[in-house]
């Protein structure tokens, strides 16, 4: 019998984006297999942007850090930006105290911004090509 | 410096031990006083020290106890493990340094949060870690 696996990040899509919340502790395996199932959806659906949630995680330590900027920089080989969102104050201060750097990703304070700085730069985007 | 109450063990054996020893440190700060900011800080560094217990030396163990200093409170976690020990501890300390193709900043960065760090190692005798956060009066 085929086990059920409940250890899954779920990925949507709206409009040209996806978006994706980070709920349960990632561990090496489901990092993995969550960075794998997300480029097949950025394949799939030939989204050009993509929102990362982070509000429910509590620590983003050095592990968590290099997974989101793995993340954003495979989703950039496709093409697709990546723009995080729900960095708490505390995991703020963690961070900058901690030293670890984001390696550059965009982050915004929530999704409805998140959503107009990707528009805006799939917008300037498109611009240039014409 | 005495030692206040019962010390709580967590064995770390692989990275879902990582989990429950920051989860548990975390609910320790919280009940002792430590503010959101301070127990991120403290839960952070705990994550830290115990994936560098996995990565490293296979297993070990996690140790959190409440210490009181004169009129101050803090808590004290121990990172124990007896896995290969680190030769050289200034340069395992400096950021831009891992053996195991991490980051390498986690114990530097751990060391940045708390107030205290300390550590022991030596090449076949394993590691031990000893971070101190103070309660703020």
């Amino acid at each position: 019998m085929k086990e059920i696996d409940y250890e899954q990040i779920p990925i949507l899509k709206i409009g040209d984006f996806l978006v994706t919340s980070i709920q349960i502790p990632l561990h090496d395996k489901l990092a993995v297999k969550f960075q794998q199932d997300l480029l097949q959806k950025i394949e799939k659906t030939k989204a050009k942007g993509l929102i990362v949630d982070i509000t429910a995680i509590d620590v983003v330590d050095s592990f968590i850090t290099r997974i989101l900027v793995e993340i954003a920089k495979m989703a950039g080989l496709m093409g697709v930006k990546t723009v995080l969102v729900g960095l708490r104050p505390e995991i703020a201060i963690t961070l900058v105290e901690f030293g670890m750097e984001l390696g550059g990703i965009k982050t915004a304070l929530d999704l409805e911004s998140a959503l107009s700085l990707l528009r805006r730069c799939v917008d300037e985007a498109d611009g240039s090509d014409g | 410096m005495k030692l206040m109450g019962d010390e709580k063990v967590v064995q770390v054996k692989s990275e879902y031990d990582i989990v429950v020893a920051r989860s548990v440190v975390r609910a320790i700060a919280k009940d002792m006083g430590f503010g959101l900011v301070d127990q991120t800080r403290i839960a952070t560094a705990v994550s830290e020290l115990a994936r560098n217990i996995v990565m490293h030396a296979g297993e070990g163990v996690i140790l959190v106890r409440e210490i009181l200093k004169g009129e101050t409170w803090g808590i004290e976690i121990l990172a124990i493990d007896n896995g290969p020990g680190i030769s050289d501890i200034k340069l395992a300390l400096s950021d831009g340094y891992s053996t195991k193709g991490s980051l390498g900043v986690g114990l530097g960065g751990a060391k940045r949060l708390m107030d205290e760090f300390e550590m022991e190692s030596a090449p076949g005798q394993g590691t031990t870690i000893r971070v101190r956060k103070w309660l703020p009066k």
